[in-house]
């Protein structure tokens, strides 16, 4: 069966003409839709000109990249994106911050202006799924490093996407409130089954959140292990204390060191 | 305590510098044409009041003409560097070489073109002013976060959409920031052209006051600039407390 998304044997390299850094060489993922994938790799790997790729900002060389069905020729807009830099805007408040996409994106773009009461609701209804009711008035520097990243994952999922892309959102936080926002990632997959392709550094969180995980090599990057998920769901936060899940990690944690010694 | 003495701090230092000044004058007796005391400068204030009044407001006319071309040109010149690249490698090098130029070398050519009067006055201000307006406004919309710029794209945005929503009102600080350093900027200019071509505003008057060994009336000139100067400063930064209050968070706690 084919993917939500798919890569099939993709080439890329940067600088003019592509004569530069190789950064992906023959890379194949299929990710099937409603999936939680995460990719894993060691650093310089290639992770996010991944994420590039998957959502049209830049195109390969050789091999295509699908999305829904249709191949990649441009930004795909039925994306959401967030970064680790959380980069909220900030003369906007975090309401404005999170509708922000539905001035970007059809058809919300056309409808925002005569509908904007429902348009604010479903707003501030997301901001309090992430645990941020009544912070909606607040600018971002007002908020801390963790609420600025809930509010983050609000302004990639407020018009809805069917695809989720996070680059090491949770990256920058502190143990605790990252394994916060691992749970308020499990539900919101849970609740709205978005398919989500998660690049992290962080195995645990690798193996918390997703279906699959995806172990690429040293740079020029490739898919060198595709290790599926087989936990049941919903999984409690306990599970990463659990030997079972250790293991997984462990295993996971050999694959990459092999591929940085392999380099 | 000391919030009152920080408070009282400028006028204090003010007041002290008159009169040291004032002092100094007077214990190694110095003559009034090498330098007037504090009170020989008031005393030509209150004498020709009228006269630094009208050439005042013909400078601040002049500066303040010039100022908001500045404002005007310096802006759209910005915007189009920070939109495009191409713009930016193709205008950047002129603009520098064009900012080494000193007005005052230019102000003879204004003089062939358009007389001497208002109209060099007004175009050296702008000349000088608009400089640093452009380069702000410029590092503004060139400093946009990648990530931020990703976000967006990834959903379809035009250029247009970005510069709006993001470059836009991400360079306003910048822009507000050059407001002041523009400002003062276009004093020098327009005192500088009077100063060599005019028939009134404060350059022109010190100028006169000078051929006739006015020496008194000469930093009454200069005072009046010093003030103009300080009110324009001060305006300039009020609108940016007012338009960019977000970037200075601090003051909104």
């Amino acid at each position: 069966m084919t993917g939500f998304v798919e890569l099939r044997d993709v080439r890329l390299a940067y600088g003019p003409g592509g004569s530069g850094t190789l950064a992906l060489d023959g890379l194949t993922m299929t990710v099937k839709r409603g999936e939680f994938a995460a990719v894993v790799g060691p650093s310089g790997c290639g992770k996010s000109t991944l994420m590039k790729l998957a959502t049209g900002l830049i195109r390969p060389q050789t091999g295509t990249v699908e999305v829904a069905g249709h191949e990649v020729d441009g930004p795909v807009s039925i994306a959401g994106m967030a970064f680790q830099n959380p980069s909220m805007l900030p003369w906007r408040t975090t309401l404005r911050n999170v509708m922000l996409p539905l001035e970007i994106v059809q058809p919300h773009r056309s409808r925002l202006s005569k509908e904007r009461e429902a348009y604010q609701q479903r707003a501030e209804d997301l901001l309090a799924v992430v645990g941020l009711k009544g912070f909606s008035d607040k600018y971002p520097w007002q908020l801390s490093g963790g609420m600025q990243q809930r509010s983050n994952l609000c302004r990639a999922l407020i018009h809805d996407p069917t695809l989720l892309m996070l680059d090491e959102p949770f990256g920058a936080l502190d143990a605790f409130t990252r394994e916060e926002l691992w749970q308020v990632m499990r539900d919101l997959h849970a609740e709205k089954g978005f398919t989500t392709i998660l690049v992290t550094h962080d195995l645990r969180e690798a193996v918390f959140l997703s279906d699959r995980v995806f172990v690429m090599s040293a740079r020029p990057g490739k898919i060198i292990v595709e290790r599926s998920i087989d936990f049941g769901r919903p999984r409690p936060l306990d599970l990463t204390y659990e030997a079972d899940f250790n293991d997984v990690v462990h295993e996971l944690r050999a694959h990459i060191a092999e591929a940085r010694t392999a380099a | 305590m000391n919030e009152r003495w920080i408070k009282a701090a400028p006028w204090l230092w003010t007041i002290g510098l008159f009169a040291l000044w004032e002092g100094a004058v007077r214990i190694f007796s110095i003559e009034v044409f090498i330098l007037p005391a504090p009170t020989d400068i008031w005393e030509a204030i209150v004498k020709y009041w009228s006269p630094i009044w009208k050439n005042s407001l013909q400078t601040l006319l002049t500066t303040t003409i010039g100022f908001l071309m500045a404002v005007g040109g310096g802006l759209a010149l910005g915007l189009a560097i920070g939109w495009s690249r191409a713009i930016y490698a193709g205008l950047y090098p002129i603009m520098i070489g064009f900012n080494s130029i000193p007005k005052v070398a230019v102000v003879p050519i204004l003089v062939i073109w358009f007389g001497i009067g208002t109209v060099p006055a007004v175009l050296t201000a702008f000349l000088i002013a608009f400089f640093p307006i452009v380069v702000n406004v410029a590092t503004g919309l060139a400093t946009i976060e990648p990530e931020m710029e990703d976000v967006l794209r990834a959903l379809g945005a035009k250029k247009l959409d970005i510069m709006l929503k993001v470059g836009i009102p991400r360079s306003m600080p910048y822009f507000f920031g050059s407001l002041k350093i523009a400002i003062t900027l276009a004093f020098v200019g327009s005192v500088i052209s009077e100063t060599v071509a005019a028939n009134s505003g404060i350059g022109h008057m010190m100028l006169a006051a000078q051929s006739q060994f006015n020496v008194p009336l000469v930093w009454a000139g200069l005072v009046a600039l010093a003030v103009l100067g300080i009110v324009m400063y001060a305006a300039m930064a009020w609108l940016e407390m007012r338009m960019t209050g977000w970037a200075h968070r601090s003051g909104l706690h």
